[in-house]
C-alpha cells in the first residue's frame, strides 16, 4: 500500500545489510535488522496493524515503545508468545506475528459490527446487563469476543527459563542519558554496578532525537559510555531487559530477554540492591479530540522515533497538534526527513521562541486545537479550530503528529511507595519522597532537559556508590549543544463534547470520555473508582499515553483540582513479562519436587499406582495385580494383612529425636498425655493440641533414654511439628534444655505387620528377642535385623500385630527386599497408602485431614482419656477446659453404616437431621469397603454423635439421601487384643 | 521479599522464613491458672498495629532458630532482631 511514507534512502540505526523476512497476519514482510515489527510494517506502508478491544475499530502504530496502546500482536510458531506490543518487538528472520483482537484480519474485522452498537456499550454496560444468571455464564463468550492471544497451546519447543539471584551496589534501571551517566558515576568508584535498559540497544531518547553533545551526535556518546562499562569487571550490563517490579527491601526484578547463552529463552534477575538509581525516561502522551484512535494518529515522539532510529517515514504529509514546545523538535526532525509538515498546531497561544526558533517555512497555527481526525480507514484531514469556537478549518494530511505533554514514568518509583505529586511545571505527576533506598534521575524525575538528565545521573550514581564505598569519583559531563524547549500548558479537553464519544482516554481499551462522564454521573468520579467502572488504564499498556487524561477529565467533569481526583495505584508488572520468567525453571516436575523413600524404584517395578500422600512424599496407592481393578487390588492387600501378613513403607512419618534434662517436660508440656513417667524402651499413643485446645497431630511417643525421647508424627505435620516444638523451647520455655533433631529422613521404616509377622521378622534374623513377654506392645528394642543396624518399634496403624523396623536409609532398600523374599513363604503382599487407609478405617483409629480437620478437641474424638489431668498445665488443656466447660454439643466421631448393603457413601458427604436440605449436622470422614465386614463401613463426625449410637443418620448423595446406622466407630477387634498378641 | 536479617545467619530473603506471627505477651506458666477471660485476650488477641510490632520469624530454610523481629506493618521498616 504505497503512498504512506515508507523507508528513507539511508539514516537510521538499522543495518541494512541484513534484510529480514517475517510474516505478519499471514503475508510477508521485510525489514531490516534494528526494526521492530511496527517499523517494519510503517516501512511497508501498513496503515491498519489491529482492531480495538472492545468496538473493534480499526487501529495503526501509535507509539513508538512500550507505550504503545494500538497494537498488540502474538508471535506463532517454536517461540510462541501472546499480546506483544509490536512497537518494541524486534524482527527476526523467518518470524510470524498476527494481530489479536481480529478475525479473520484488521482490514476486514467480522467484530467490527460493534462499532455500529457502541452507543449501547457504554462504560458499566457489562456489570448492568450480564448479571443474571451470572457472569460466570457469559463470561467465556465476552472474553473470546474481546479476544486477547491465547496462552500458547504448547511449551517452546526448545530452551527454557531460568531465575537468577544477584546482589549489588547500585542498580540503574534504564540505559538513556541519565542512566548511562549514574551507572558510569557508580560503576568508576568501583562498587557492583547492574545497568538494565529495555532497549535493543543502550542509550535511550540519544538514538531517537538529534542531539549534539561535545559536538557529536548524543548516540556516539552513549555508545562510547557503554564501552567504558563493559570493560570493567563490577558492572553487568543488561540489553533488552526490562526492569519490571520494585519490591519490599530493594529487592527488584529484572527480566532479560534476550540472554546470551544458548538454549536459554529468558532470564529473571531478582537483585537485591543497596541502591536503585531509576533513569526510565518518560512517556509522551495523547490529546483528545474526535477520532484520536484513527489510523495515522501517532505520538510525536514516535513519529521522530521512526525517522531518526529505524529510517521510515510513517506519513508524507504531517500535521502537528501540540500544547508543549517538545514537539517542534520533533517536528523539525521529521521534516529533515522528508516529510511535508503542513502545520503546527498549538493550543498555547505562542509556543516558546525557542521553540518557534526550530521551523521555518511551517504554518504555525496557535490558539488551536484539532478538532477531529478523518477518515475511517486511516486519517485524510484534520479539522482545526480556534479555542472557543471559530476559524473551523480542514487540512488534508495523512499523519497527525500529536503531543499531549510527558509523564515522568514512575511506574518502579511508585512500586517502591515513593510518594508522587501533581506538578503544574511539566503537568504531571512527578515523584516526590522515597520509601526506600532509591533515587529517580532524569526525565523520569520530571527533569526533561538532557543536560539534567546528564548531571541528575552522574550525581545519583556518585552518591549511591559512596553508600557502599568511599572512593567516588566525579564524571565529567559532555557540553549539550542543542537548545531544549520544553513548555507545556495541560489541555485536558476536547473542542467541544460533541465529540465526546469518540475521544479516547484509554485506546486499548476503547475508554472514552463519554464513559468518564458516565463514570462521574454514576459516583464513580475518584481515579480508582473510574478505572475499575469504565476499565481506563487496566489494558496491557496500562494506560501510559492516556491515564494522565483520565485524571484531567475526571477533575474538570467534577470541577476539582487534578490532585483531589487522586491517582490509581502502580503495580508490577511495569510491562507485560511472560510466565516462563516469572516462573524461571520452576517447570514440570520441579514446581514441586517429589520426596522418595528408597522404595520407591522397587515400588515402581512392582507395579505400583503412585500417589502423593502428604508433604510431597511418593508413596505406592496399591499394587494392582494383572487384571485387577483398583478395588480388588485393595482388598486382597487388606485381606493379607487381616489373615496373613504385610509390609508397608511407614519411611514418611515425621521422626524426631528430643534429648536434653528437660526433654520430659516438654513432652508433657506439647502431648496431652503423660510422657514424663514412661521407661526406657517404652512407647505411648499420644495427641498434640494446639493451644486453642483442637487436636493438632498424633503419633507415638517412646522414651529411649532417661534425656532422650523419639517422638513420631504424622506425615503431613512433619515440619509443623517441628517448628511448634522449636518455638516452645525458643520463645515460650526458653530456660529448658532440650534439643530437636529431624531424623525423617536418616531413619527409613518397613512396617510387617498382621497376624503372621512376628514369624517373618524371624525369618529375617534379628537378635532381639521377639517373644511378646520380652517385647510387649508399646515398646522399642534397638539390635540388628537382616544383618543391619536396626530399632523394632510395636506400634500398630491397622489393629494388627505389627513390628516397624527402622533402618538407616542407606539400608532401607535391602532390608525391604530382605523382608519381601523372607515373607514369601507367608504369602506376604506390600501394602499401598489405599489400604492403610482401609486398615485404620476398620479399627477406628482417626487420621489427620480426615477426623482431625483442626476442628475436633479430644472428647470429640472419643479420646477424652488422653487428656490427662493430674500433671499440670500443658498446651491446649485450658482452652479444652473452658470448651467443655461451655457444654455445648459437639460433633462427635461416630461409625456410619448405611441400611443399604450395596451403598457405599462419599468422603465428605454432609449429615443433615432427616436428609432435609439445611444446615448440616455432620459430614462422613472416610468411607470404605471393609474385608471384615464384607460391606461398606464409615466414620463421621457427627452433632451428638455418641448418644444417638442405635439411630439413623441421613447422608446427602448428590442423587439421592442415604439412610445410615449410627454405630460405635469400630468396626475391627475393639479390645486391641489383636494388636498386643 | 523481605530481606530479613537473623542474627546467626545474616541478612536473609525472605523465602527462607516462615512467618511465625507477632509475639504477644509471654505465655502464662499455668494458662489454667488465669481467668478465663485473661486466657482467651491472650490467645485470640494479637498485637495488629498499623506501625512497628515485633514478629516471630522461622529461619526454617536456615539455621532453624526462631527469631524475633521488629517490623513496621506500614513500611516493612525493620528494627532489630533478637534470637
Amino acid at each position: 500500500m504505497a503512498g504512506f511514507g515508507g523507508r528513507m534512502p539511508a539514516g537510521g540505526r538499522i543495518d541494512r545489510s541484513r534484510p529480514v523476512s517475517f510474516e505478519f497476519n499471514g503475508r510477508q514482510h521485510q525489514g531490516f535488522a534494528g526494526d521492530t515489527v511496527a517499523s517494519a510494517l510503517l516501512a511497508a506502508g501498513e496503515r491498519i496493524t489491529a482492531r480495538s478491544f472492545k468496538y473493534h475499530r480499526p487501529r495503526g502504530i501509535i507509539g513508538g515503545w512500550t507505550e504503545e496502546p494500538g497494537t498488540f500482536v502474538e508471535v506463532l510458531g517454536a517461540g510462541a508468545s501472546a499480546n506483544q506490543p509490536a512497537t518494541a518487538l524486534a524482527v527476526a528472520d523467518g518470524m510470524k506475528v498476527r494481530s489479536v483482537n481480529c478475525w479473520p484480519s484488521p482490514k476486514f474485522d467480522l467484530g467490527a459490527v460493534n462499532q455500529l452498537y457502541a452507543g449501547l456499550i457504554p462504560a458499566g454496560f457489562y456489570y448492568k446487563t450480564f448479571f443474571r444468571p451470572g457472569w460466570r455464564f457469559y463470561e467465556p463468550l465476552i472474553r473470546r469476543a474481546a479476544g486477547l492471544a491465547g496462552a500458547p497451546a504448547a511449551p517452546p519447543a526448545e530452551g527454557r527459563f531460568e531465575t537468577r539471584d544477584w546482589h549489588c551496589d547500585v542498580l540503574v534501571a534504564g540505559g538513556g542519558p541519565a542512566g548511562l551517566a549514574a551507572a558510569l558515576a557508580a560503576a568508576r568508584a568501583g562498587v557492583r554496578v547492574l545497568l538494565a535498559d529495555d532497549g535493543h540497544e543502550f542509550g535511550g531518547s540519544l538514538l531517537d532525537r538529534n542531539l549534539m553533545l561535545d559536538s557529536a551526535p548524543g548516540a556516539e556518546w552513549a555508545a562510547q559510555a557503554v564501552r567504558e562499562l563493559a570493560g570493567m569487571s563490577n558492572v553487568v550490563l543488561l540489553r533488552d531487559s526490562l526492569v519490571w517490579a520494585y519490591r519490599e527491601h530493594n529487592l527488584i526484578l529484572v527480566c532479560e530477554r534476550k540472554p546470551a547463552r544458548r538454549g536459554l529463552i529468558e532470564r529473571n534477575w531478582r537483585v537485591r540492591a543497596e541502591t536503585a538509581v531509576l533513569a526510565t525516561g518518560a512517556t509522551e502522551r495523547m490529546l483528545l479530540f474526535g477520532g484520536n484512535d484513527r489510523p495515522g494518529v501517532m505520538l510525536a515522539s514516535a513519529v521522530q522515533r521512526y525517522v531518526n532510529r529505524h529510517a521510515v517515514r510513517p506519513g508524507r504529509r504531517a500535521v502537528v497538534f501540540t500544547n508543549n514546545d517538545s514537539a517542534y523538535m520533533a517536528a523539525a526532525d521529521m521534516a529533515a526527513a522528508g516529510i511535508d509538515v503542513a502545520a503546527v498546531v498549538d493550543c498555547r497561544s505562542e509556543a516558546s521562541p525557542a521553540a518557534l526558533r526550530l521551523l521555518s517555512d511551517v504554518e504555525m497555527l496557535p490558539g488551536r486545537q484539532v478538532v477531529r481526525a478523518l477518515g475511517s480507514r486511516g486519517v485524510r484531514a484534520v479539522e482545526v479550530a480556534k479555542r472557543g469556537g471559530g476559524g473551523m478549518r480542514r487540512i488534508p494530511c495523512d499523519l497527525l503528529a500529536v503531543s499531549g505533554g510527558w509523564n515522568p514514568s514512575v511506574q518502579l518509583w511508585s512500586q517502591s511507595r515513593g510518594g508522587i505529586n501533581y506538578s503544574e511545571n511539566i503537568a504531571a505527576y512527578a515523584p516526590a519522597k522515597a520509601a526506600q533506598a532509591a533515587e529517580c534521575v532524569g526525565a523520569a524525575s520530571g527533569a526533561f532537559s538532557l543536560a539534567e538528565a546528564l548531571a541528575q545521573g552522574a550525581q545519583a550514581g556518585a552518591r549511591a556508590a559512596s553508600r557502599s564505598s568511599a572512593g567516588a569519583e566525579t564524571v565529567e559531563l559532555p557540553r549539550v549543544e542543542t537548545e531544549e524547549p520544553c513548555g507545556i500548558e495541560p489541555l485536558w479537553e476536547s473542542h467541544s463534547a460533541a465529540r465526546e464519544q469518540d475521544c479516547f482516554v484509554d485506546i486499548f481499551n476503547d475508554v472514552t470520555v463519554r464513559d468518564l462522564r458516565i463514570a462521574v454521573s454514576e459516583g464513580f468520579g475518584a481515579a480508582e473508582h473510574a478505572k475499575r467502572y469504565t476499565t481506563a488504564g487496566m489494558g496491557l499498556d496500562q494506560g501510559r499515553t492516556g491515564g494522565m487524561n483520565v485524571y484531567g477529565s475526571l477533575a474538570r467533569l467534577r470541577d476539582v483540582g487534578i490532585a483531589d481526583v487522586g491517582v490509581t495505584t502502580y503495580r508490577p508488572p511495569v510491562a507485560p513479562v511472560s510466565f516462563g520468567a516469572v516462573a524461571g525453571m520452576k517447570e514440570g516436575p520441579l514446581v514441586l519436587p517429589y520426596r522418595h523413600t528408597p522404595v520407591t524404584r522397587w515400588n515402581i517395578e512392582a507395579g505400583a499406582v503412585m500417589y502423593e500422600a502428604g508433604a510431597r512424599w511418593r508413596r505406592p496407592g496399591y499394587y494392582p495385580a494383572a487384571g485387577e481393578t483398583m478395588q480388588e487390588a485393595v482388598n486382597r492387600e487388606a485381606r493379607a494383612v487381616r489373615g496373613g501378613v504385610g509390609i508397608y513403607d511407614g519411611s514418611p512419618l515425621g521422626t524426631f529425636e528430643v534429648k536434653g534434662a528437660d526433654a520430659a517436660r516438654l513432652m508433657d508440656f506439647v502431648y496431652t498425655n503423660r510422657m514424663a513417667t514412661l521407661k526406657a524402651g517404652e512407647g505411648r499413643y499420644g495427641v498434640m493440641l494446639t493451644d486453642d485446645g483442637l487436636v493438632f497431630d498424633d503419633g507415638v511417643c517412646f522414651r529411649l533414654g532417661e534425656c532422650r525421647f523419639l517422638v513420631s508424627t504424622s506425615t503431613a505435620n512433619a515440619e509443623l511439628v517441628r517448628r511448634h516444638l522449636e518455638k516452645i523451647l525458643a520463645v515460650e520455655r526458653p530456660e529448658w534444655d532440650a534439643r530437636i533433631t529431624d531424623l525423617t529422613c536418616q531413619w527409613m521404616n518397613a512396617t510387617i505387620c498382621g497376624p503372621r509377622a512376628r514369624e517373618v521378622v524371624s525369618a529375617l534374623g534379628t537378635d532381639v528377642d521377639l517373644d511378646p513377654s520380652a517385647f510387649p506392645f508399646m515398646s522399642i528394642r534397638d539390635g540388628t535385623v537382616a544383618g543391619v543396624p536396626a530399632r523394632i518399634a510395636r506400634v500398630s496403624f491397622t489393629g494388627e500385630l505389627s513390628f516397624e523396623i527402622n533402618v538407616r536409609a542407606r539400608d532401607m532398600a535391602a532390608l525391604w527386599s530382605a523382608a519381601i523374599s523372607a515373607g514369601r513363604a507367608h504369602g506376604i503382599e506390600p501394602v499401598g497408602s489405599e489400604t492403610s487407609h482401609v486398615l485404620r478405617v476398620e479399627k477406628g483409629f482417626v487420621s489427620i485431614g480426615h477426623e482431625v480437620d483442626g476442628t475436633a478437641d479430644p472428647f470429640d474424638l472419643g479420646m477424652g482419656w488422653v487428656m490427662s489431668m493430674d500433671k499440670g498445665d500443658f498446651i491446649g488443656r485450658a482452652s479444652v477446659m473452658i470448651r467443655r466447660g461451655a457444654g455445648e454439643p459437639r460433633r462427635e466421631l461416630v461409625g456410619i453404616l448405611t441400611k443399604d448393603r450395596g451403598r457405599t457413601l462419599s468422603e465428605g458427604a454432609p449429615l443433615t437431621p432427616g436428609g432435609r436440605k439445611e444446615a448440616t449436622e455432620g459430614f462422613v470422614t472416610a468411607s470404605v469397603w471393609s474385608v471384615v465386614k464384607e460391606r461398606p463401613v464409615a466414620l463421621a463426625m457427627l452433632m451428638d454423635g455418641r448418644s444417638r449410637i442405635g439411630g439413623t443418620a441421613f447422608a446427602r448423595e448428590l442423587d439421592e439421601i442415604v439412610e445410615a446406622e449410627i454405630v460405635p466407630p469400630v468396626f475391627h477387634g475393639p479390645r486391641g487384643e489383636r494388636l498386643r498378641r | 521479599m523481605l530481606l530479613l536479617t537473623c542474627p546467626h545467619c545474616g541478612p536473609r530473603d525472605e523465602r527462607e522464613f516462615v512467618y511465625g506471627g507477632p509475639s504477644a505477651a509471654k505465655r502464662p506458666d499455668d494458662a489454667g491458672g488465669i481467668s478465663e477471660e485473661a486466657w482467651i485476650e491472650h490467645l485470640t488477641v494479637p498485637p495488629n498495629p498499623v506501625g512497628a510490632v515485633a514478629e516471630h520469624w522461622w529461619h526454617a530454610r536456615g539455621c532453624g532458630e526462631w527469631i524475633e523481629v521488629s517490623r513496621d506493618t506500614a513500611t516493612h521498616d525493620l528494627g532489630g532482631t533478637g534470637g
